[in-house]
């Protein structure tokens, strides 16, 4: 039904009309909100999926040691390990803001993720003391823009960092992440509320560091470090 | 902040959407009248028709306007040109002088007035029952006329407009503006459909005489009469069709600078004609044009202006992220790699691609109607890419000038 002069000389007007409209536009709006979960249900399906190949790589590596009570050191090093946790931590941070801190999916691939990191952690150190391994590693503690107003900062110098020094593994935490194995790594750590908090080889420092300040102590911990090959300039 | 920006952009959508699915629905649902030219070649007996041609500073312009009334397909006893010199300081006169001896033309010279008092004249001089007008910046098809004359043979129906193009569209400038007017085609289109014509463009809309006698003449009107006469005509319920097909060709702005110009006064004309017929708004008597399409256009208007502020917000974000990041590791070339996994598929962006696909659609669909090229053109990409950008800048300083009560020039 349209809108037609009636004999008045005014008009009818159709409701219905605009009530279709109405139907029509939540319709589309409907379908977007479906396609929109649909593609998040893919991202969180993948983030599950290289998760699920991290923890296998990392079991592997655990039995290897519970079998031969140590990994051969030819092995160690090598790509055998999680070289994967970094990309998933970009795609954890994008969900984190995408998808909804909040979510339900998303905080628990978060915390599947912090223990990878940990085990991740616990190996590698263990592997780089016993063959004299030239790896660093650096634990981030990290919180939200409120709570810790410099941890973008603080992000970016890790992340220049670690790109500058490829055998750099550096793990983030979500300082208030609900997990029992967070809170206690915290707890031995000593790690108090004034983040960002970045531990190197057990000496803790709070709040933001310059990039100078923070390679400096990088490279007293670990003066093995080698930078990445040509494409950065060499360091003083 | 970020909740009310997201809230905000699912509000604009959501009114945006609802628009355009308004707007398609009546385009599927009410057949016109007359099908499309349908009348062409075959009218019996053609009325006779005065076509007015307000002229100021148009000397480059002007006599191609007029010969193209001259070639217009139509009898030539049934056609008088107006020609209405409002007083131009540049060659205009001379110029009109070459057509001083044609029989089918008339050319006055007045004291300036303004665009409205030319049209005026014109009028008062006009002798036969329909009456038109034609921008001297404006040329017509040679079959436009017939086509307007056609939809005159409903009696119910009181003005004709005709479907605008640029002419000769080069430049990004102009190419947008040509999609711009095919769009505006459309939307006058579906108006014409619900009754809700609420614009009568000058270039070649027409008129029956009678109007200017119930209603009176036009008005100075913020200088963009071509509103208010038409709004005035939808108050006094006097039926306004769209002529598909009427094809009139009119040089839009080359320059941003000169768009501008252009588009402030149209939308600060258009703002306080609004306000001198809010009592049209959300009135049933009005019926879509009331209810839907003014509102809707007001809506529109407050909600390209919160687009500016959210861009802004937005825009700082990104700028202080940069700044935070340079701060703590100077400048780092961004990496390059792609991965799907990034793309943005957000609620809000997949609702955005939606519209913006739907208008480059409907372009599409109009330049199709219009036997336009089939080819795919960039122009409708550069209309709803380009004006998202540049056309808050207009709307500001209109809101702005009807807000401090600034006039806008017409020239």
């Amino acid at each position: 039904m349209a809108i037609e002069h009636s004999d008045h000389g005014e008009y009818k007007l159709s409701w219905k009309k605009y009530a279709l409209s109405f139907v029509i536009t939540l319709a589309i709006f409907g379908t977007a909100i479906y396609i929109s979960n649909y593609f998040n249900d893919r991202r969180i399906e993948e983030m599950r999926s290289i998760q699920d190949s991290i923890a296998t790589n990392i079991m592997s590596s655990e039995t290897e040691v519970s079998l031969l009570s140590s990994i051969p050191c030819e092995e160690a090093g090598s790509s055998m390990l999680s070289s994967e946790l970094n990309p998933l931590a970009e795609k954890i941070e994008y969900s984190e803001k995408n998808i909804g801190a909040g979510n339900s999916d998303v905080i628990s691939l978060k915390k599947a993720y912090a223990l990878l990191e940990i085990k991740d952690y616990l190996l590698m150190r263990d592997i780089a003391k016993r063959c004299g391994n030239k790896f660093g590693f650096a634990l981030y503690f990290y919180g939200d823009a409120k709570s810790c107003p410099d941890c973008d900062k603080a992000s970016y110098v890790l992340s220049y960092l670690r790109g500058k020094y490829p055998d750099l593994r550096v793990y983030s935490f979500d300082y208030n992440l609900d997990l029992g194995a967070v809170k206690t790594l915290e707890s031995m750590l000593k790690i108090k509320n004034a983040l960002p908090a970045i531990v190197l080889d057990r000496e803790v420092l709070n709040g933001f560091q310059s990039k100078e300040a923070l390679e400096k102590t990088l490279l007293a911990h670990y003066p093995k470090l080698a930078i990445v090959a040509s494409t950065t300039a060499p360091t003083k | 902040m970020d909740k009310i920006v997201e809230i905000t952009s699912f509000v604009a959508i959501f009114v945006g959407l609802y628009f355009e699915v308004f707007l398609l629905i009546s385009l599927l649902e009410k057949k016109p009248a007359l099908a499309l030219n349908a009348a062409h070649n075959s009218s019996p007996k053609l009325p006779s028709v005065s076509v007015i041609v307000p002229c100021f500073n148009e000397e480059t312009t002007v006599s191609k306007t007029i010969t193209s009334l001259l070639a217009l397909d139509y009898p030539v006893d049934c056609l008088n040109i107006i020609v209405v010199n409002d007083g131009s300081t540049d060659g205009t006169r001379a110029t009109l002088t070459a057509f001083e001896n044609n029989p089918r033309i008339q050319i006055f010279h007045k004291e300036n007035g303004g665009k409205y008092t030319a049209l005026n004249f014109g009028i008062e001089k006009a002798t036969s029952e329909f009456v038109g007008c034609l921008d001297s910046d404006s040329f017509v098809d040679k079959a436009a006329l017939r086509i307007i004359m056609a939809k005159f043979r409903d009696p119910k129906v009181m003005a004709v407009t005709p479907s605008m193009i640029i002419a000769d569209p080069k430049g990004i400038v102009r190419k947008m503006q040509r999609a711009e007017y095919s769009y505006g085609n459309f939307l006058r289109k579906i108006y014409s459909r619900i009754e809700a014509v609420h614009i009568t463009p000058g270039p070649f809309s027409f008129f029956r005489k009678e109007v200017f006698r119930k209603i009176g003449l036009y008005k100075h009107a913020h200088n963009t009469e071509d509103m208010e006469m038409a709004m005035r005509m939808q108050k006094h319920r006097m039926q306004i069709v769209s002529a598909d097909g009427a094809f009139v060709y009119t040089v839009g702005p080359g320059t941003v600078k000169k768009l501008y110009k252009q588009r402030v006064r149209w939308v600060s004309g258009f703002i306080s004609n609004l306000i001198d017929y809010r009592d049209m708004l959300f009135k049933k008597k009005y019926g879509d044009l009331g209810l839907i399409i003014l509102p809707f256009s007001i809506i529109g208007i407050l909600l390209s202006f919160a687009f500016v502020l959210m861009s802004l917000y937005q825009m700082t974000a990104t700028i202080m992220n940069a700044v935070v990041k340079f701060s703590a590791v100077g400048f780092v070339a961004p990496s390059l790699r792609f991965d799907v996994f990034f793309t943005n598929t957000s609620t809000l962006s997949i609702l955005s691609l939606t519209m913006i696909a739907m208008i480059i659609a409907l372009v599409f669909y109009e330049d199709h109607k219009a036997g336009k090229s089939r080819k795919f053109s960039f122009d409708a990409l550069y209309f709803v890419f380009l004006y998202s950008f540049i056309s808050p800048f207009w709307l500001i300083t209109s809101i702005y000038n009807n807000l401090a009560s600034k006039t806008a020039p017409w020239r």
